[in-house]
């Protein structure tokens, strides 16, 4: 991760107050992203994923929360910089798709103007200009008709439609940083594909730097460049698509692949579920935050329960953030993990 | 799986929901949430009921543990009509035939304790346990994992993936033969589904119960069917073995279905074959007429657009509705042909 990225997240922490106690749901989290590249964010719910998401937008400013550490988008420094100004960034620079597109739009107002509306903040334009431009966006995300559908609401929008017409709104201004938390969560599987085609096609056009959040794993197999695990607020494992599918070290990780049925294989007897479920996150585990659930926790020799583990580099850029030494996990994996996920 | 009498049998079931307008309340036309769909299920086994939002397969289940009240066609249970069983008569039924829900946070009162929650059914039916109530209670905790000391809590204390445990759990209390489970697994994380899917598998397998697994996520049905029906608009397009289905669909849409689920392996991504439908799934209010896919097929053709193809078995178990099935063996002359004649 050099320092010249096009976006650079160093040591973000985003904490909430909460009258039970303090709610750390990203913490101390470092990553790069350059242009045209794909990140893919993977967690389960309540792994920080999302609040990190908002927060390079901007989107807690103003609210409880507790936000520290640097993100640099484009040489600009945004966790000190002003709402107003970050603001200002929001749409051009950088734009979000969210999980649920009905929630996500103004009912009362049509889907043309609310792309309208986007585009004339960042564009000193006419009204009929930018309609043409939003009917413009509207086709591109292949809306049909989009001359007749700029003038409909969102409630007359099928689920995939909606998405689509999402997706135009983010893309609007042309954002050089698109966040799409769950893009196709709310979605069937036929129109699933058809989103993920077309972002990735946008995605090409556009040359954005896209960060894909999802809990889905064959989704960021489709997608990403490069993968982030999160665990309790902490990014637990960092590498390539294919180092996280072909050489995980994690434990984690490995528990992930192994929840997972999967179509493209042979079906096991029995799944390899990850016991007990995700931390709460006021009441961390202390040490790894993983170790009670981890079912190589005793080989640490006591310090899982202990001592954070530090995220390091195991080769090339691959980062994992476990005590158990090197050899130690590539033994584990390819003689414990692999065969038994393979023969599946 | 024993191939005899089927514990349930469903034959030509239809609901059709009235669409009522204007001031009047008129009847201005019906959703067809089933319409016309047959498919048995056999002691110990379990069948898997997929497809898309809106294809009826939510109301197929709840058409079968009879929440819903069929328009037409019939259900037969353990060799019993109940297809307009009344609710006196449907109450020792229940017993037999259970049902396990999406959401782990709306299907619990929340207000009830872990102990009245799933020592309802016993109280409701008035069977009384020869250890009490308690105990046996207790002893369905701990045979879906949580436990037993878990009695005296409330819903709030406890995780999704628990929660979903304690809704197994009260399904169980009766020891029911059939179990229909609705979405068990898709409102928990990853990790969590992996636990609940074992769960499944281990009870059918200790208590010999008949599972019907109404789901959208094509692998996990995979994972814990035997047979597999798939559903669009209403109708069921394929019904087969796991095997059969996922090696070789022969309807379009099946096919269409399985291409479009992401694969978690990225070297995959690149040489995988790919059917890519357009447009979504048309309104249930007014579905294109004869074969209801023809709108999205890649392979309609004139006759699938007048004539409805019928539900027809290609191969050992296998049966499909298209007039153009793919993967199929060597047809005869004939059974896709004559409609065209005619």
């Amino acid at each position: 991760m050099s320092q010249q990225s096009f976006l650079d997240v160093k040591d973000l922490r985003i904490h909430f107050p909460t009258d039970d106690g303090l709610v750390k749901s990203v913490d101390g989290l470092t990553f790069g992203l350059e242009r045209g590249k794909t990140l893919g964010i993977v967690g389960e719910s309540g792994s920080g994923k999302s609040v990190t998401s908002l927060g390079i937008l901007g989107l807690h400013k103003g609210g409880r929360a507790r936000i520290s550490g640097e993100i640099w988008l484009d040489g600009e420094e945004l966790v000190s910089a002003s709402p107003e100004h970050v603001r200002g960034l929001r749409g051009k620079k950088m734009a979000m798709i969210f999980q649920d597109p009905l929630s996500a739009m103004h009912p009362y107002y049509t889907v043309g103007d609310q792309i309208i509306e986007a585009y004339r903040i960042h564009h000193d334009v006419s009204k009929s200009v930018a309609k043409k431009h939003a009917i413009d966006m509207l086709g591109r995300v292949g809306i049909p008709e989009p001359t007749r559908r700029v003038d409909s609401y969102p409630h007359e929008f099928s689920g995939g439609m909606r998405q689509r017409a999402m997706i135009a709104m983010a893309l609007s201004c042309d954002p050089e940083l698109l966040i799409a938390d769950e893009p196709t969560t709310a979605l069937d599987v036929t129109v699933q594909a058809q989103i993920l085609d077309l972002m990735r096609d946008l995605q090409r056009e556009f040359n954005s730097a896209l960060i894909i959040i999802t809990h889905d794993l064959g989704v960021v197999a489709e997608l990403s460049d490069d993968i982030l695990v999160m665990y309790a607020g902490k990014c637990i494992e960092y590498g390539t698509t294919e180092d996280i599918f072909y050489r995980p070290e994690h434990p984690y990780t490995w528990g992930l692949l192994g929840s997972m049925p999967r179509l493209d294989r042979e079906p096991t007897e029995r799944l390899l579920p990850i016991k007990g479920s995700p931390p709460s996150l006021i009441n961390v585990p202390p040490g790894c935050a993983f170790h009670p659930r981890c079912p190589y926790a005793e080989l640490t020799g006591g310090k899982a329960g202990t001592e954070v583990p530090p995220l390091a580099e195991t080769e090339g850029g691959h980062l994992v953030r476990c005590h158990l030494d090197k050899a130690e996990r590539r033994r584990l994996w390819e003689n414990e993990i692999k065969p038994v996920l393979e023969t599946q | 799986m024993t191939e005899n009498e089927p514990l349930l049998s469903v034959q030509n079931l239809q609901k059709h929901f009235p669409v009522h307008k204007g001031l009047l309340k008129r009847q201005v036309g019906a959703v067809k949430a089933v319409d016309d769909i047959s498919f048995e299920v056999f002691k110990g086994e379990t069948l898997g009921l997929v497809g898309e939002s809106g294809c009826g397969k939510s109301t197929t289940g709840r058409l079968v543990t009879r929440l819903l009240e069929p328009t037409g066609g019939k259900i037969v249970f353990e060799g019993r009509d109940i297809t307009h069983a009344g609710q006196g008569s449907l109450r020792p039924l229940r017993r037999d035939m259970q049902m396990i829900f999406q959401d782990p946070y709306s299907s619990l009162n929340p207000r009830h304790t872990v102990g009245a929650i799933v020592g309802a059914p016993f109280r409701i039916q008035g069977v009384k346990p020869e250890q009490g109530i308690k105990k046996a209670v207790q002893e369905i905790l701990e045979l879906v994992g949580l436990n037993p000391e878990h009695y005296n809590r409330y819903p709030h204390e406890f995780s999704g993936g628990q929660r979903q445990r304690i809704g197994i759990a009260r399904t169980l209390a009766l020891k029911p033969k059939l179990i229909i489970a609705d979405e068990p697994v898709s409102a928990l994380d990853v990790s969590i589904q992996a636990q609940v899917v074992n769960l499944l598998e281990d009870l059918q397998n200790e208590l010999n119960l008949t599972y019907v697994v109404i789901a959208h996520d094509l692998s996990v049905v995979r994972h814990i069917s035997d047979r597999v029906a798939v559903m669009y608009l209403g109708k069921i397009v394929e019904i087969a073995d796991r095997k059969r289905l996922y090696s070789a669909p022969m309807h379009p849409y099946t096919n269409a279905l399985l291409s479009a689920v992401p694969v978690p392996d990225p070297r995959a991504r690149a040489d995988r074959e790919r059917i890519r439908l357009t447009g979504d799934v048309p309104s249930p209010l007014n579905p294109p007429p004869a074969c209801r896919f023809h709108t999205r097929c890649w392979k309609a053709q004139e006759i699938c657009k007048t004539v409805e193809p019928p539900l027809e078995e290609l191969a050992g178990g296998h049966r499909v509705a298209c007039h153009f099935p793919e993967n199929a063996p060597e047809v005869p002359a004939g059974s896709a042909g004559t409609p065209a004649t005619a």
